[in-house]
């Protein structure tokens, strides 16, 4: 037998742009061996995806590799389509992060299963269902049989994650490639897929290439590490190896990442800033002309907040706990029911109109730095938007003033701000939205997710920004977040929601260290696994 | 693809060395749209028909009302007319015409001599019936008989060039085809802006209200959708009579259905990004989300449907005008031309011919711009 399954020599990786040839990855050497999980770490922009992309030839039409990517001792690199649609999906299959846009939405999940069973084993369409009803079972999917007839739209992105995996071992194959799999989930089925990842490479006794940004993923699952940076391979060893004796500088920079410090909780004089009593939203689905009974969901149910100056009140919680649609009912960017005070003001019945000059002072930063900055406007002209509205006097040069002293404050080059946003990288943006927020002098934010879509290393630099601006000025921040190392690090006080309810709540410490609740113990075992267990 | 490989180069958080301003999305997708080969033709060969059918008439020494009696449904020529063996018939015509008998006539070198007889006296002012022909001018007497009842004439030939031919009146077809022309682009430039103003603004509107509102804007589109198109034109013929401006009214009035529910469709999914729900929680009131956000994010599919919609109302311009409601004589337009060309499509194929390639082609150079525009603005959809 081989002793190495899947190689790569000297693999170089670039892309044609319209100025000049961008070169994402430098020659990449890199050994898989049967049975091991190789993790390859670095974040976006290392080139990880791409190397994996090019080896399976599925490089964007401006792309272009070289060197060699070796499968058993054939170069996938010099083969035809044909003979390489022989090896991809048989031999060597992959995994997305999205599971929401890798499953065609007009076909069965039983008819997508079995498409790539009949196509590479040969066989009939009847053993095939046979055969996709094991593979379900297999990834755990309870009544298999139902769900073959079941689209995508009817499953959980669990559920369809596990589909993909599903798909991706049907033809038994020798290495399974995932890129970013369990980065789109929530973090309890986050833990759940990586559990049924490991247990069945074990049981299937197949290699692994796991692409990832997360370090914590890295230490449960894989053998050996690959760290990655800027298209070059930085550094390569044995996990334990890796974690406790990191050699290159970036690694060690890497390892340190992780969010660090805690927050005072504030004094119990300080005045109110924003308070919500009984909150709660409900949305209406379907109904209307012809449609129908509506169906109502309660997305926010009785929900009762408390924002004091200076606090930080972090709400944690799955997709769909409605802790966005909260934050926004605060706001008043939705209809609510239940009272809403503002520095003492009752708002909960102002419209549009009269909300509007109390604008300036609630704030909201969010979650997508790539699709919450206008893609035709200068950074200087979305900094200064707010300006327009509510300092409709100031001169165009007082306002480009205001800009340069914003984009100072949020640590970018005033320089570049007749940039525009695709310039600038998504750490930089994410600071350009906060410029955006601060330039107008609020008095709370709300900040949605304002890390979550960031490397590691960038989202601790965005925290330690948000930090020193809720000091110079006193801000009062309503964070909330998926992601409970970021949490711990910036609130005070913490709020855990499930489900349009708020279930446990209190300083950071009690609920992370003695949670009371269940769920919120399964969610601190989820989130925290790396630390009570080593590896699965 | 473009963008995740752009962003990726720049991880680093440290402001970028690099100062000054930027490239703005436009520049890059102008870059774009200079790479791509067939449509900088096609913007070349778009702007030079413009520029022929605006000058073009000044220099083709005809006008498009003219009408050449001598030389009607004459084919196109490189060589000027009157042909050489064509002059006998046509000294003949003349002299029967001025009721003379002819004698003889020769070539002298520039000019021709024509000597003729009559029973009566010739006048003098005979010499008008071949300076009214097309194919002679200058004549004068050279001598006459005593009794006066032979003279002998000389007179230059008019040379005249028609490259693309006459029409079935005897007009200059290469003048005709630029003027009509100009009708045609007119139509397109003209019937493409009602639509887009009217589309955009109503589309965009009705998207970005939403609710009732868009439910029943949107159903006025369906009910106009629903009246047959040439029955609508027939209808506006009928009440307001034949004019110029009707036909970019009933044109624009048709096609601004499309355009409306596209912006619609781009305004619902552009109203749901977070750069909106950002100016939103900024306080910016409607009007700013929408001419500040929402509209120029859109520019790209509009700047598409553009350059696909012009050929499209050229077409339709062509289509009413076959159909006889279009454009009137002596105007013209492509559409009208082919029309009369497909009736002479057997003796004179030529009339048909020219038109149609002027048409075609810049139907086809439009297309090429509206596709090169598309891959330029939205890289990621090749």
């Amino acid at each position: 037998m081989n002793a190495r399954i899947f190689e790569l020599k000297d693999v170089k990786v670039s892309f044609a742009t319209l100025d000049r040839t961008v070169e994402a990855v430098k020659g990449v050497n890199m050994q898989v061996k049967p049975g091991e999980t190789v993790a390859i770490v670095g974040e976006s922009g290392s080139g990880k995806s791409q190397l994996m992309m090019a080896a399976m030839g599925l490089l964007a039409s401006n792309g272009t590799a070289t060197g060699e990517a070796s499968y058993r001792g054939t170069n996938l690199l010099a083969l035809s389509k044909a003979e390489l649609n022989d090896i991809r999906g048989r031999k060597i299959t992959m995994i997305f992060q999205e599971p929401m846009t890798s499953l065609d939405p007009l076909y069965t999940i039983g008819n997508q299963l079995m498409e790539p069973i009949m196509r590479h084993r040969k066989i009939g369409a009847g053993e095939a269902h046979r055969e996709a009803i094991k593979m379900l079972k297999l990834v755990r999917i309870p009544e298999p049989e139902r769900r073959m007839k079941a689209y995508p739209y009817e499953m959980s992105g669990g559920q369809r994650q596990r589909v993909m995996i599903a798909m991706a071992i049907a033809n038994d194959p020798d290495l399974l490639i995932a890129d970013e799999p369990t980065t789109a989930l929530d973090v309890t089925i986050q833990a759940e897929i990586l559990n049924l990842m490991a247990d069945l490479r074990k049981r299937l006794g197949m290699s692994m290439i796991f692409i990832t940004h997360d370090l914590n993923i890295v230490r449960r699952i894989a053998d050996r590490v690959y760290v990655m940076r800027l298209g070059e391979v930085v550094e390569e060893g044995e996990t334990q190896t890796i974690f406790s004796k990191p050699k290159h500088p970036y690694t060690k920079a890497l390892l340190a990442a992780e969010p660090t410090g805690h927050k005072e909780p504030v004094p119990k004089s300080s005045p109110t800033m924003l308070a919500g009593t009984d909150m709660r939203v409900t949305f209406k689905i379907g109904g209307g002309f012809l449609a129908g009974e509506p169906i109502y969901l309660k997305a926010v149910d009785r929900v009762s907040v408390t924002l004091k100056r200076g606090q930080t009140i972090g709400i944690v919680g799955e997709s769909g706990s409605g802790k966005s649609t909260l934050a926004r009912a605060l706001l008043k960017m939705l209809p609510s029911e239940g009272s809403i005070h503002f520095d003492g003001r009752n708002i909960e019945k102002l419209d549009r109109q009269q909300m509007r000059p109390l604008r300036k002072q609630l704030q909201i930063v969010f979650q997508d730095p790539f699709g919450s900055l206008s893609p035709r406007l200068t950074a200087g002209q979305i900094v200064t938007e707010g300006l327009l509205v509510h300092e409709p006097s100031i001169s165009s040069r007082e306002r480009d003033r205001r800009a340069v002293q914003a984009f100072s404050e949020v640590g970018l080059d005033p320089a570049n701000r007749n940039r525009y946003p695709h310039e600038f990288s998504g750490g930089q943006r994410q600071r350009i939205a906060i410029a955006r927020a601060i330039i107008l002098k609020p008095k709370v934010v709300v900040l949605d997710e304002p890390t979550s879509a960031l490397d590691r290393q960038v989202q601790k630099q965005i925290v330690d920004l948000l930090r020193d601006l809720q000091k110079v000025h006193n801000l009062s921040y309503l964070f909330i977040s998926h992601d409970l190392a970021v949490v711990r690090a910036m609130a005070d006080h913490i709020m855990v929601m499930k489900d349009g309810r708020m279930v446990e709540q209190g300083s950071p410490d009690q609920i992370f260290d003695h949670p009371h609740e269940d769920y919120t113990k399964r969610l601190m075992a989820a989130a925290f696994v790396d630390h009570a267990e080593a590896k699965v | 693809m473009r963008w995740s490989i752009r962003g990726c180069v720049m991880t680093d958080i440290s402001a970028t060395t690099q100062t000054g301003g930027g490239r703005s999305l436009w520049a890059d997708a102008w870059g774009r749209l200079k790479a791509n080969k067939a449509a900088v033709f096609s913007a070349f060969y778009l702007a030079l028909i413009v520029v022929l059918c605006l000058a073009g008439p000044y220099f083709t020494s005809h006008d498009f009302t003219t009408i050449y009696s001598s030389y009607v449904r004459v084919p196109p020529s490189l060589s000027p007319y009157p042909k050489a063996d064509k002059i006998e018939q046509e000294v003949q015509d003349v002299v029967r015409r001025a009721r003379l008998e002819l004698r003889e006539w020769k070539q002298d070198g520039e000019r021709i001599l024509v000597t003729v007889w009559a029973p009566k006296p010739i006048d003098d002012r005979v010499t008008r019936y071949l300076d009214r022909s097309d194919s002679f001018e200058d004549t004068k007497v050279e001598n006459k008989s005593d009794d006066g009842l032979t003279m002998t004439m000389s007179t230059a030939v008019k040379y005249t060039y028609f490259y693309f031919g006459t029409d079935t009146s005897g007009r200059d077809l290469l003048t005709r085809t630029l003027i009509a022309g100009r009708v045609s682009l007119a139509v397109g430039l003209l019937g493409g802006v009602v639509a887009v103003v009217i589309g955009v603004l109503y589309g965009s509107i009705s998207g970005f209200i939403g609710g009732k509102t868009d439910e029943v804007m949107m159903r006025i589109v369906d009910i106009l959708y629903s009246l047959p198109f040439t029955f609508f034109v027939i209808m506006l013929v009928v009440f307001f009579g034949r004019n110029f401006a009707l036909m970019f009214l009933a044109i624009g009035a048709v096609l601004w259905l499309d355009m409306s529910r596209i912006v619609r469709g781009q305004t619902l999914s552009l109203k749901r990004q977070e750069y909106v729900h950002a100016a939103e929680a900024l306080g910016v009131n409607n009007k700013g989300i929408l001419f500040r956000h929402i509209i120029p994010n859109m520019l790209g599919p509009i700047i598409i449907y553009v350059t696909l919609l012009i050929p499209q109302v050229i077409i339709l311009e062509s289509f009413l005008s076959y159909l006889g409601l279009g454009v009137q004589e002596p105007m013209s337009s492509w559409g009208v031309q082919i029309s009369q060309g497909s009736h002479n499509i057997q003796g004179a194929v030529y009339l048909l011919i020219f038109p149609s390639v002027f048409l075609t082609s810049t139907l086809f150079a439009l297309n090429f711009i509206g596709d090169g525009l598309r891959d330029a603005l939205d890289p990621k959809d090749r």
